[in-house]
């Protein structure tokens, strides 16, 4: 299976190990992605009044790129990006008046007409790979490791665009599970982190974090698995110090993990790994028997 | 006592330019306080999100000097459980909006710390800056 990709920004600065242990899960999945020969930022955030419109341009050139390139669908990683360009996609189906007026004051390279989809790579493990597939790929099951995810608000909201249910989502779980872990769950999983809010009002992101972790904590969890590298970074940087904070992982590492491939080749460190009492155990164990 | 509200929509400028920027209409929401319950952030905001809307609605003033509308992150929870299909999102970035193109934009880039702005994912400030800045 052949896919276009649309990385964005944060995948190639902050995120890069989320798009080394994705394309890894995904060449033992027999899945190829082809990065877009071009792209630009895709705006970030969905313009939410008349006032802007010309901000729905950011992510309306990336799907004018894409048809000029050949491809009617384009996977992504990044929740935010997917977010934006699944709500301006949608905006491009059911008001075209809208971008007919946009377009006709830019150039006419930005022809667009709302016939592509926008797939996070989520939905393509849950629909496409399938989580039967995924299954029989494993290699070393997280058996007795306990994982906590967290979807946060772009999986799942609006529901317009959203790859599950918005109150009771189950596919992060139904992934965890299926490769042997224990999944801890409350009712914080779907609670906004604080997003953007780090950059000048990074109390109000601790205070979510640190609430949420929690939550995993008195649950048992010993990690959080998550999807977004805005989250990622929250929950990485402002869990309280005192104590120690739950490490985070996104859930392609966690996939390599379980498929047996090498932390290396997921963007994981020594360090990370020592953090998961089971996988440490196991390795060691491992270690042992290679050395008798 | 006796105190009278003027609840005329002619009058109230800020709440014509909000429903006009954020497409919503104000006078369906029936102050169920769902929105409120559910904001993740409703603590560290100045006024409940259905409060904003009422004091919008009778036009008391005061209401672009909260720091509420700075609060919202969008989310969407709230807009996901509206029983009336208010986007309060879209209300909070109209105020922002409005707030923005009266007094300037609310965050500078160059008085970020040099650290802050190393470690941060791109995300992060872009979406920072297009919700705080004009
Ligand atoms: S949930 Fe909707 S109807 Fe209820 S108070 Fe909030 S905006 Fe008004
Ligand atoms: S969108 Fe804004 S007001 Fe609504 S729940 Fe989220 S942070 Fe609160």
């Amino acid at each position: 299976m052949q896919l276009a990709y649309y990385p964005g920004c944060t995948i190639k600065a902050s995120a890069r190990q989320h798009e080394q242990a994705a394309l890894a899960i995904l060449r033992a999945l027999g899945v190829e992605l082809r990065e877009m020969a071009e792209w630009n930022c895709c705006g970030v955030v969905h313009t939410l009044t008349s006032a802007n419109l010309i901000r729905h341009m950011a992510p309306v050139r990336v799907l004018a790129r894409l048809r000029q390139q050949g491809a009617h669908e384009v996977v992504t990683l990044c929740d935010m990006c997917f977010n934006t360009l699944a709500r301006a996609n949608l905006l491009a189906r059911q008001q075209p008046e809208q971008f007919a007026a946009i377009s006709a004051s830019t150039d006419s390279e930005l022809r667009y007409d709302g016939d592509a989809s926008v797939l996070h790579l989520l939905q393509v493990l849950r629909d496409r790979v399938g989580l039967a597939a995924l299954r029989a790929r494993v290699r070393r099951p997280l058996r007795e490791l306990r994982v906590y995810p967290y979807y946060g608000c772009k999986l799942l909201r609006p529901s317009t665009v959203g790859i599950d249910d918005p109150e009771i989502p189950t596919l992060l779980r139904d992934l965890l599970e299926a490769l042997g872990a224990t999944v801890i769950e409350g009712h914080l999983q779907t609670r906004c982190c604080g997003a953007y809010q780090a950059v000048d009002q990074p109390e109000l992101v601790a205070e979510r974090v640190t609430a949420t972790a929690a939550q995993a904590r008195a649950g048992g969890a010993e990690a959080i698995v998550l999807s977004c590298p805005l989250c990622h970074f929250n929950f990485d940087t402002l869990q309280p110090r005192n104590g120690a904070p739950l490490p985070v992982f996104y859930y392609t590492q966690v996939i390599g993990l379980a498929f047996g491939l090498e932390p290396e080749e997921l963007g994981l460190e020594t360090r990370q790994i020592d953090q998961l009492p089971p996988l440490r155990q196991r390795d060691r164990a491992q270690a042992k028997g290679g050395a008798a | 006592m006796s105190m009278t509200i003027r609840a005329d929509s002619q009058a109230n400028e800020l709440l014509q330019t909000v429903e006009a920027l954020s497409g919503q209409r104000l006078a369906a929401c029936y102050q169920c306080g769902t929105c409120a319950a559910t904001c993740p952030f409703v603590a560290a905001m100045d006024l409940p999100p259905d409060r904003l809307i009422q004091q919008l609605r009778f036009g008391l003033p005061g209401v672009l000097e909260r720091r509420a509308f700075w609060v919202c992150v969008g989310c969407d929870s709230c807009a996901e459980r509206c029983p009336r299909a208010i986007a309060v999102p879209r209300v909070m970035e109209a105020l922002r909006l409005i707030a923005i193109r009266e007094r300037g934009d609310r965050l500078a880039v160059a008085q970020l710390p040099a650290a802050t702005l190393r470690d941060l994912p791109p995300i992060a400030l872009v979406a920072s800056l297009r919700r705080n800045t004009g």
